[in-house]
């Protein structure tokens, strides 16, 4: 339908970010966390592999992963076994993919937001008879939220908007992979510039708005100095 | 309540050999120059840092014992404990920070806890404020209220002081030593500052290189110093160079052409045995040109004045003596006009002889400063 706007793709989109940033923000948390206060072997290795899906085309990526969700490929036959389906060409395939092509936005935030949290503040906060997860709770946390919602905005922002990735583990199928970035291109290719448009300005709306809401909740801290 | 025993040791990363006592009420004063293990050793009383060897033991608990692999965890040690850069938590007000070590209680009970607390540091009022809306002094306060509200059996504050102006810290200095009076458990201050030790300690702890010189009380430390190590780290001078020698049957000491009376001490030295003395500079007693007294008998010596440096109501005076040795020592301001110091004039002192203060073994005793 020319100059319509694709509400499956809108739906698939958003789904996609929401459920990436749910499951990859305790992960980043736990990660960040550990890169930044831990001491152990293959700390470096770690880092690298955290931070390689920012330096390699989406395409390598998407390539890579999409040998692997193949049922030949331990992830996806693993994957077969548990659910009995594929990973490739599925909304199952393209979370995962978006998981993984997000680690860095999710981790690096909150990582950098930890390693600024001065190693007294924890150590006054055992002192005053706190456990670790109690720190983590009353102290850490707190004083890392605008790591975490930076990185939260960062992850969703990202997944919106990540289209080699998703082409190459997903194509476009619709309702199931065909995210809005998608939808936009397939849009193009058809010679519909109306859809293409509209599509493009529901996507910089809902980029903006989170990202100004998510950026409003961070400068809301009355404690901080200045 | 109880005491402290620290007894610490290990070749690195942090070289230590520490070993010292704090008794319940009374405040012990880790000096050393910086890099001498004093935070370290702090961290290890509270819990945060282990040792390879050793032990502390608060009361009858052992809080770590290398031995038995025991180490109590910072949580479990109730130690009190403010930081050099007091570490207020910068999301919670200042009575939520005082608040935090006291969640076992019921809620109402925090909150009546923490304001007590408030008010016995002297910050009513100011329980709404955050860190940031503090003075240094304020924070100090709170960090100190923080530590106190635990109901700790151990009080640690590493450098409390360091961080605030100068009238902010004279007056939080009185304020810790009011304070003192109304709990009588350890407390352990670290510091850099000699006049802060000698003025709030009981005991002192003289620390270099990871390792405890000797502990004792400031008086006794500033006359007696058990080693010139520990002389200099207390920046004394007056140190020389003498040996043993007898006159008359009795002992005496040959310093250059000098020999001096020494009331106690060197029975413990053989005649001929080279020793190091010290003496105390408010044992070196200036001659009056004007009216000479009894004391003048004294071991009395001639010497030239060297350098006289009057700073405000003191005067500080340096006297070469002849074989080249530097008596130093201060005099009110007033004294040293009367009796007319001036460089390369002539006066006698006299050193007495129970201030005279003596070391085993010769030292290069030459100051790099």
């Amino acid at each position: 339908m020319a100059g319509a706007m694709d509400w499956a793709a809108l739906s698939v989109s958003l789904r996609l970010a929401a459920l990436t940033c749910l499951i990859l923000l305790p992960l980043g948390i736990w990660l960040g966390r550990t890169l930044a206060y831990a001491r152990f072997r293959g700390k470096g290795l770690c880092g690298a592999l955290v931070a390689l899906p920012l330096v390699l085309p989406p395409t390598v990526l998407g390539f890579y992963l999409l040998l692997s969700f193949s049922r030949d490929a331990p992830v996806g036959a693993i994957w077969a076994e548990l659910t009995g389906s594929g990973l490739n060409f599925t909304f199952s395939g393209i979370l995962l993919a978006s998981l993984i092509a997000n680690v860095p936005f999710a981790v690096h935030p909150i990582q950098r937001a930890f390693e600024s949290v001065p190693r007294n503040l924890r150590e006054a906060a055992w002192c005053s008879g706190l456990g670790p997860w109690q720190t983590l709770w009353r102290i850490e946390l707190p004083l890392v939220w605008p790591g975490v919602l930076s990185a939260f905005a960062l992850t969703f922002a990202h997944t919106l908007g990540e289209f080699g990735v998703i082409l190459m583990v997903g194509g476009s199928i619709d309702g199931e992979t065909r995210t809005l970035a998608i939808a936009i291109y397939d849009r193009m290719q058809a010679f519909d510039e109306q859809g293409a448009a509209l599509m493009s300005a529901v996507l910089l709306a809902v980029s903006f708005i989170t990202l100004g809401i998510v950026y409003g909740l961070a400068g809301r801290r009355r404690w901080i100095s200045g | 309540m109880a005491d402290l025993q620290v007894r610490v040791a290990q070749a690195g990363p942090i070289p230590l050999g520490a070993d010292f006592v704090c008794r319940r009420g009374e405040l012990l004063a880790l000096v050393g120059p910086s890099g001498s293990g004093k935070t370290t050793l702090l961290r290890a009383i509270a819990g945060l840092y282990q040792p390879a060897e050793g032990h502390i033991i608060c009361g009858d608990t052992p809080w770590f014992d290398a031995k038995r692999k025991h180490s109590l965890s910072p949580q479990k040690r109730r130690v009190g404990i403010v930081f050099q850069d007091y570490a207020l938590f910068p999301h919670l007000t200042a009575l939520e920070n005082i608040a935090l070590p006291l969640r076992h209680l019921p809620k109402p009970t925090q909150r009546d806890r923490a304001e007590q607390w408030l008010a016995r540091v002297r910050l009513e009022g100011l329980g709404r404020r955050y860190p940031h809306a503090l003075s240094g002094g304020q924070r100090q306060r709170v960090a100190l209220a923080r530590a106190l509200a635990r109901d700790p059996q151990v009080l640690l504050l590493d450098e409390p002081f360091s961080a605030v102006d100068q009238v902010t810290r004279r007056r939080l200095q009185r304020e810790l030593a009011l304070l003192r009076q109304q709990i009588s458990i350890p407390i352990v201050l670290v510091t850099h500052d000699l006049e802060e030790a000698t003025a709030l300690a009981d005991q002192i702890c003289v620390l270099h290189g990871g390792e405890s010189l000797q502990q004792d009380t400031p008086d006794r430390l500033f006359r007696q110093p058990a080693t010139p190590a520990v002389a200099r780290l207390l920046d004394r001078h007056n140190l020389f160079n003498a040996t043993v020698i007898a006159v008359d049957g009795q002992r005496h000491l040959q310093w250059g052409r000098f020999q001096l009376e020494v009331a106690e001490g060197l029975d413990r030295f053989a005649v001929g045995e080279a020793v190091t003395w010290y003496l105390p500079p408010s044992d070196i007693v200036l001659h009056r040109r004007d009216r000479p007294s009894n004391g003048e008998r004294e071991n009395p010596i001639p010497a030239m004045v060297s350098e006289v440096v009057t700073l405000g109501g003191m005067t500080s005076v340096a006297l070469r003596v002849a074989h080249g040795d530097m008596l130093r020592f201060d005099i009110a301001t007033h004294a040293a006009r009367r009796n007319r110091l001036a460089s390369g004039s002539m006066v006698n002192v006299s050193l007495l002889a129970a201030g005279v203060h003596i070391m085993p073994g010769a030292h290069d005793l030459t100051r790099s400063d």
